[in-house]
This record gives C-alpha cells, structure tokens and sequence, in this order.
C-alpha cells in the first residue's frame, strides 16, 4: 500500500477483574449474569452515610500480581477518589490509587515467534472498584445495572514496549495465563473480565526525518481477537491519515476510539483528550495499607512458578518441543499433574504424549480442565509407564483412561480387568508368527520377492498375528520376529 | 420530669417509679406546645415511640431486663439515617429519601432500648453555624426565640434546652455539637475522631465528622457514650478495642482529678466578649479553687486552623455531596434534556446557596494546579495543628477556651457574611482538625441572659478523663440546671 519505513508503538492498558467472592469495598457476592441490580448493598449504591470497607483478599490477589509481574510493591499505599459524573459510578467518584500504586517499576516476559523473549515494562499496576453498566434500552430513558458497580479491579499499565500487534495479544495471553495460574481471577473473556486498552501510534521514517503520529487510545476491547485486530487497523489508519493531512503529535490531540466488530474498524469516540481532572484526593474514608511483614510475606507463600518460565524449563528439562510444553504450562493444574507424574516415575515425553493426546482429549470432550477429571499422578505415571514397557498398546491406553476416571481404579488392574495387556512374550510370538507364515504362503512369497506388493504383504501378515492374539501382541516384537524369519 | 436528667429519669423508669409512656406522652405533649415556635424537628414519630414506650414499661413490670437507656425519649440529628421516617440534611435533595438501614449509633441507641422520638432540624448538611442554612425549617434559640440556636446540630441542641427530649445526639465537623450546645445551654461532648461510629451518618467532612451527645449535664453525656462508643467494622476509621479500649465513662466520673493541670490560650481570651471572657475566666478560678495548676500555653499555628478546615471540610464536601445527582435517590429535576442535565438542574434547583459556596469552594481546592496550593498545605497545617497539641498534652491534662466568641447571636445577623459566620467556628475547629475530643459545658450567662459554654479539649481518646474534669466544674454550679424562660 506505500513503502514508507514506519515502527509501531503500543502501550497497554489492562483492567483485570479479581475474583474475590465479594466486592472491593462491601461483602456483595461477585456474580454475573443476575438479576439486574439483585447484588447490590447501601455501599456500592453510594447510599448516603454508607462507608467502604477494604477487601483485603483483592488487595493481596493485586500484589500477587505485581509480585508474578516483576514489581515493586509499595510497603505503604493508600485510596484515592476520582471524580467524574457518569450514571453508572453512583457516587461520581471511583475509588482508586492515584500517586501511590500497590504495584510500579516491573516487567513481563512475552514469547516472540522466533522462539526468543521480550521484555515489556509494566510502569504500574494498581486497585479500584468497578463501575456499573448503563442499559440503553429504547425511549427516552436508560437504565443502570450495579450489579459490577464495586467490584474489584486491577488495571495494569505498560510501558509503550510493544511493537506489533501480535505482541500486544501475546502479552494479553501471557498475563491471562498468570493470573490464572495465581487463582486471582478467572479472565473469563466472555465475563468481560479482562479487558484492553492499547495506546497506539507511529514513527513515520519520511524523507529522512521522523514523524510522530498522534496518540490513539482504543477503549474497552475484550478478546485477543478485538485487542489483535483494532490494532492492525489501527496502524494502517494511521499512515493513511498521515499520508493524507500529515498530522503529528502534539500536545492534547491524543484522541479516543472504539472498535466497531461488526465493520472491523475503529471509530472516534473523542476527537481531543479533553483536559479531564479528576481531582484525585485521599478517600478520608479509608486507611492507608501498609504491606510488611507477615502479612507480606504470606501473600509471597502464595507466589508459583509462571507459566512461560515453566515452559522453557519443561523445553531444556524434559526436552519437549516447545509446542509440547506450551500445551502442558498453559494451565496451572495441568502442569502440576504432569509433574507429580514425572516424580512418580513416568517418562516426560511418554507422559506428555499420553496427556496431549489423550488426557487433553478427554477433558476437552468432557467440557472441563484435565485436572477435573479426577486422574491420579500415580496411576498417571503407571500407565506411562506401562506403555513404555510395552504392556498396553496407545489404544489400550484410551481405553484405560477413560476407566481410570470412571472407576479410580489403577491402570494395572484396569488393563487386566478389560484384558488389554500386550503379549511380549517372544517364544510364544514365535510360535503363533510361525503358525501364520504357514497358513498364509502366498503373502510370504510376496513379502520375499520384495517389490511393490511387499510392504502390503507384510502389513497382512501382522494383522493376521493380531487377530490370532486378539490385538494383544506386542507390535514391535511380532515385527522383529517376522524380520527375523522372511529375511 | 422535665427537671429530671437523663440518667435519674432513666434509673427511674427502671425502678417502675416512672413509666417510659408517661416520659414520652409528657416530651410530646411538649413539642404539640412549643416546637411550633421552637421549631427543633423536622420529623416526630409519636406513636411508634408511644407503641416501643408501651414495650418497655411492659418490660419492665415483668421484670425482664432492658437496656442502658431504656424508655428514654432521645433525639436524633436529621443526618443519621433511620429505617424509619426520613433522613433529610435538611437539604431539599434528600427529602424524601427514607434510608434502608440504620446508622450503627442509631441501632445502638435502638439496641439500648431508648426511643428516638424524632429527627432534629440541622443547617443543610451540616454546613453553618446557625442552623439558618437549613432548606426545611428554622429553628429558635428556646433562650431568646430571636436568636439562633447555634449549628449545626442547632435542632437537638434547641429539643434538649426547651426539654424536648432528655438527651440528643449531634454530629459535628468543626464545632457543630459544642458550639449550640453552648448557645442553648446545654452539655455537647465531640468524641475522638474514630470514637464513635459514622457509618450512617451522611457525611459532610469525613476526616473531620464525629458524632457526640448532647445532655443536660455531664453525667447523661458518659451515660450517651457508653451506648455509642466503641468499634465498628463497617467503619474503617472507627478505631478498634484494641488499640483504644472503651472504658466505662461512668464509672469514675464523679472521682475528681488529683494533680490536674489545666492550660489557657491567652490569645484566645482576648477576642471574646466581656461577659463571655469573665465567665471563662470564673471557670478558671474555680478550677484553681480546686487545686489544680494552670499554665498558660501558645498554639503557634492556631491562626492557620479556620483556613486550614475551610479547605479540608469543604474539598471532602465537594466529593461526598457529588453522589446527590437525581439519577440514583432524591430530588430530580423535571423535563432534562440529557443526563448531564438531570445532574446540574436537580443540583441547581435543591442544593441551598451555603452548600453550593462550599462545594464550589472545595471542587476548587481540588483542581489541578489548584491542589497542591490549598488541599495540599492545608493538611500541612493540619500536622502542624496536630503537633501543636501534642506539645501542649505533655504539659497538661486539658485545655480550656471558650466555645464560641460570642453567645448565641441574632437571626439574620450573620446569614450574608459567610466570613463572620465562619469566624465563630474558631475555639472549636481545631479540634477537629486534630481529631481530639472536646467537650462544651454551660459556665454563666451573659446580660441578655442568654447562655455561655466553656471548652474543655484533652488528648485523644481521653473521653473519660474529660468528662471527669467537667463533671468536677459542674458540681460546683447550677447553670445546667437552668430553664429557659420560655418553659415558665
Ligand atoms: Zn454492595
């Protein structure tokens, strides 16, 4: 479309919601999908004389995450009110942190295609409540659900690191992963519990001199897909509009836009950042937080190991591909099952095959996670381990799983029980391949002459030495005895 | 019985000598005679207090147990909310908005077994000094039915001096408790900041807010605290048991203070009026006579304090009173054209002129480029404040100054000068400011007989102490036992 020399940048705004069973500042039960304002209390309606009471749960879920991203936390943080009049915050103010974030100055590691990683710098990362959901139904009226009103949020903020769209998704997905693998929330995307704002512009390489494009700010996406795409877009728009009127950036003409889904566009929503002031001051309602101490140091107990640091041990430890580990890391309790396994005895490859290709599976057709079947390590580990002995063939081990869970029963007993084990016992193979060699001289003859018909002709006689074992013969050695005799 | 305290009706009815019914028929039959003219409620609730009255005399002959305040007719400031009846301010934007719980004093006091008779009229959200502002009412002084009783608790401290109630309860942000309790001659205590519970109580400035008794005499004020005092987990700034456990206020109230020592703010004397600063000057003497030591002390930022507050109370203000906007409760505006509408019209058309002065004020404070100028300094000076006082606790045990410069003034007077009106804030604020309890007992009158209060502020969570020190001036005198004309 034009060759001008250009590089992206992209700075990301991410609302996370925690999932704490109650909301920031009242004991509301966090839900979704009720009852229009059916959860909701005289605090998070911004009833006269009521008061906010800290959840500290949300704030401990907040300095995981500032922990898992590299931060400083702050060992004293406080709550700021921000003023702005909108139908769905019902005391026109949000509270929030303002100069003294629980969470600055971290990074997070985001995969690249190329097999590297890159380090994108968060600059903050701090708590507020929810706001509620206007209802723009038809007349002349709208409606507010409170229901979300209060509820706890973090928003993470990162440097403007990020160069392509791609990488912003990535950065979505990772930081999804990591506040699962926490437990702090369940970035259901459909749930609205995450949600991005990136902050998109250009340097425009022309003529040899650069050119800044203004800043986009694109509010409230909520899949990777949007987030991915608007981006895309985005950029595009951009040099198109540089190309046509020349803008740069300049003081306040960042401007908003939302993303159309339907068209795939982005559209202006404010032309110029108007000079908002939120007249941000202390919540005089609410004591500072001051994180030292045990209470500090409880909350790190709580700290795991991050995904993509799993992956790449998995890689260089277990020499799995990385496609292979990224599967098993991508939730936690995958990861944990396959490590128990791996202690338990099981080969990590072997394991890994059984659990992407059949435990994955099965979970998927169940509509669950794989740790919610029910597997246990042990019997996990057992199975790998029979399958690399040549007990059971991988069919057999479908099979066998899918009872494991059923019954809870050991895949040994199990494979005996449904008579799934492998005969490996030479001399009596011996014996039954010979028995087919006789019975079956024409492919025998055909196998000998070699040529086209060979390969088919040896694939019968293996099927013929299944059949007689009733598919329980150890496929490897029925081969290599068959070998032993044609050649 | 409208001679008798709080506490002697209450060990009365108790005993059976009085019943809570006759108690409360006889406030009633008072407030059907004279709020008229005294206009100290904004709403009354006769029959379910007869009803509740009914209940504990009930209790009482069956000789069940019932609470520290059983059967008394108490009053209830209109910005603490109540499941019953409306919770105004005082403010056309909330009057019609019937809260769906209980502030934890009000349920406390309900809890206590007391029957809260009616809701006082106040200035409107608390903003004055003279419960003028009030967008319902105006209330009298029952001492000179010509002046004002004071703000803004002026409704309580109207009820309780025209024996409307026996006792009341009042919040107050920079003297609204001590300053009518001193121009309607009667005892208001200012808890600790964090004493007592606000949740409930609609806020004006949060940081600075407390809710307090007013009382006859000191002892029904240590009776008041017992039932309200003490930690509430739905408010976070309410300080916990641990950290300030609540003693029993009654317990050593009537044992004087041996060794006390007393400070005086020369400076402050001199900018009261003569009859005033000789009353106070009595109240030392006789302090004096009873052998306590007094020194003289220097709050060198106390110049700073009425700017200082104006600031703080009036950014919280801006803030706190955002979420009356017509869209969620209370007053809309008929006929917006858009939502932005609904927000300025119904705030155009309900909010007095004092609330928008302060709002207008305080939204400034908070401005950018504004902030660090005025919100910022001003809680500099708040430390400052608050050293102050530290400083002087090492030195002596209590502080006394007068409530107020002058005594209860004329209606209208000070309407149209804010600056005035905000000057007679001055002895009380700093307080506030530095969130020590402060209590105003009666101490004279001057030639219009009309009443005069001194203050008494002691260190942080010393309510016990400070009672006892007031209590050991009371003793001495009659001038809470006094009636006002109006009642002969
Ligand atoms: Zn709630």
């Amino acid at each position: 479309m034009n060759d001008l020399e250009y590089k992206v940048i992209i700075g990301l705004e991410i609302h996370v919601q925690l999932c704490t069973k109650t909301k920031m500042f009242c004991s509301c039960q966090v839900g979704f999908g009720e009852q229009p304002n059916s959860r909701v209390c005289p605090v998070c309606l911004g009833m006269p004389g009521s008061l906010p009471v800290m959840n500290k749960k949300a704030v401990e879920y907040a300095v995981l995450v500032g922990l898992a991203l590299n931060c400083k936390i702050a060992d004293f943080t406080k709550w700021d009110r921000k003023s702005y009049y909108y139908p769905d915050l019902p005391k026109n103010y949000q509270i929030s942190q303002y100069d003294l974030p629980l969470a600055e100055n971290g990074y997070i590691d985001v995969p690249l295609d190329d097999g590297k990683t890159k380090k994108i710098r968060i600059t903050r990362a701090h708590l507020e409540e929810d706001a509620g959901k206007n209802i723009h139904s038809t007349g002349n009226f709208s409606q507010v659900d409170l229901n979300r009103a209060g509820t706890a949020l973090l928003e993470i903020v990162t440097e403007p690191d990020l160069n392509n769209s791609r990488q912003a998704k990535t950065l979505a997905i990772e930081l999804q992963k990591i506040v699962r693998y926490l437990v702090v929330s369940e970035a259901d995307m459909q749930k609205g519990h995450m949600r991005f704002e990136p902050n998109v512009n250009l340097i425009i390489n022309k003529d040899g001199k650069e050119y800044k494009t203004p800043i986009v700010e694109i509010k409230n996406l909520n899949s990777f897909r949007a987030l991915e795409r608007s981006i895309d877009y985005e950029i595009e728009r951009q040099l198109d509009e540089f190309l046509q009127t020349g803008k740069v950036m300049q003081m306040g003409n960042k401007s908003t836009r939302g993303w159309d889904g339907e068209k795939q566009v982005t559209v202006l929503q404010r032309e110029k950042e108007e000079a908002n002031d939120y007249r941000y001051f202390p919540d005089p309602d609410l004591v500072p937080v001051v994180l030292k101490g045990k209470w500090l140091d409880d909350i790190k107990g709580n700290l795991c190991e991050l995904p993509l640091k799993k992956q790449i041990r998995y890689v260089s430890k277990f020499k799995l591909s990385e496609y292979d580990a990224g599967v098993l890391t991508a939730e936690r309790s995958t990861a944990e099952l396959f490590e128990k396994a791996v202690q338990a005895g099981a080969k990590p490859k072997r394991l890994c095959n059984l659990i992407t290709q059949i435990g994955l599976k099965l979970a998927n057709e169940a509509g669950r996670c794989l740790a919610e079947l029910g597997l246990n390590a042990q019997h996990l580990a057992q199975l790998a381990v029979m399958i690399e002995k040549g007990e059971i063939n991988a069919s057999a081990a479908d099979n066998i799983m899918q009872q494991m869970i059923k019954t809870q029963k050991d895949p040994t007993t199990l494979a005996n029980e449904l008579n799934l084990i492998q005969k490996s016992d030479e001399d009596e193979l011996d014996k039954i391949v010979g028995q087919s060699l006789e019975e079956n001289a024409q492919a025998v003859e055909d196998v000998k002459s070699g040529g086209k018909k060979s390969k088919k002709a040896l694939g019968f006689l293996i099927g013929q030495v299944m059949k007689k074992t009733k598919g329980k013969a150890n496929p490897k050695i029925v081969s290599k005895i068959l070998h032993k005799k044609l050649s | 019985m409208k001679n008798l305290s709080a506490k002697k009706l209450r060990d009365k009815i108790a005993k059976g000598q009085i019943k809570s019914s006759d108690a409360v028929e006889d406030v009633f039959r008072r407030i059907e005679q004279i709020d008229g003219n005294i206009g100290a409620y904004i709403s009354t609730f006769k029959e379910q207090s007869l009803h509740q009255a009914g209940e504990i005399d009930r209790k009482i002959a069956d000789d069940q147990t019932v609470g520290d305040l059983a059967g008394l007719p108490i009053a209830v400031k209109d910005n603490m909310c109540t499941t019953f009846g409306a919770t105004t301010c005082a403010s056309k934007i909330l009057e019609n908005f019937h809260a769906p719980y209980n502030a934890t004093v009000v349920q406390k006091l309900i809890d206590a077994d007391a029957i809260i008779i009616g809701k006082t009229n106040m200035d409107e959200f608390a903003m004055g000094s003279s419960t003028e502002t009030s967008g319902v009412k105006k209330t009298v002084n029952p001492w000179d039915t010509e002046r004002v009783p004071g703000g803004s608790s002026g409704g309580s401290a109207a009820a309780l001096a025209a024996r409307l109630c026996c006792a009341a309860l009042g919040s107050d942000t920079g003297g609204s408790i001590r300053q009518p309790a001193s121009f309607c001659g009667v005892v208001g205590l200012k808890p600790t900041y964090g004493r007592v519970s606000r949740y409930g109580l609609v806020a004006f400035g949060s940081s600075l807010d407390q809710i307090g008794p007013l009382t006859y005499n000191v002892e029904d004020a240590a009776m008041l605290m017992n039932v309200i005092a003490g930690h509430d987990k739905k408010d976070s700034t309410s300080v916990t048991n641990e950290t300030a456990p609540v003693p029993d206020y009654l317990a050593n109230l009537q044992k004087p203070i041996d060794n006390l020592k007393i400070a005086v703010i020369p400076s402050f004397l001199t900018s009261a009026e003569a009859t005033l600063r000789e009353s106070i000057n009595d109240a030392v003497d006789t302090y004096k006579n009873l052998g306590a030591e007094i020194i003289e002390i220097d709050m060198p930022h106390i110049d700073y304090a009425i700017p200082a507050y104006y600031l703080i109370a009036t950014a919280e203000a801006s803030s706190n009173l955002a979420r009356y906007d017509g869209v969620h409760y209370g007053y809309r505006a008929e006929k917006p054209k858009d939502y932005i509408e609904v927000y300025s019209k119904s705030r155009e058309q309900s909010f007095g002129k004092e609330v928008k002065r302060r709002i207008m004020l305080g939204t400034y404070a908070l401005s950018s480029g504004y902030y660090d100028a005025y919100y910022l300094k001003a809680l500099k000076v708040r430390n400052l404040i608050r050293d102050d006082f530290d400083n002087a606790f090492e030195k002596c045990d209590c502080i006394l100054t007068p409530v107020s410069p002058t005594t209860a003034f004329k209606i209208g007077e000070k309407l149209d000068e804010p600056l005035t009106m905000y000057l007679s804030d001055i002895y009380t604020i700093a307080a506030n400011l530095a969130g020590i309890p402060a209590v105003s007992i009666p101490c004279g009158f001057d030639r219009n007989n009309l009443p005069i209060g001194l203050q008494i502020q002691s260190p942080p969570f010393t309510e016990d102490k400070l009672l006892q020190i007031a209590y050991m001036f009371e003793k001495q005198n009659d001038y809470h036992e006094k009636i006002p004309p109006i009642l002969n």
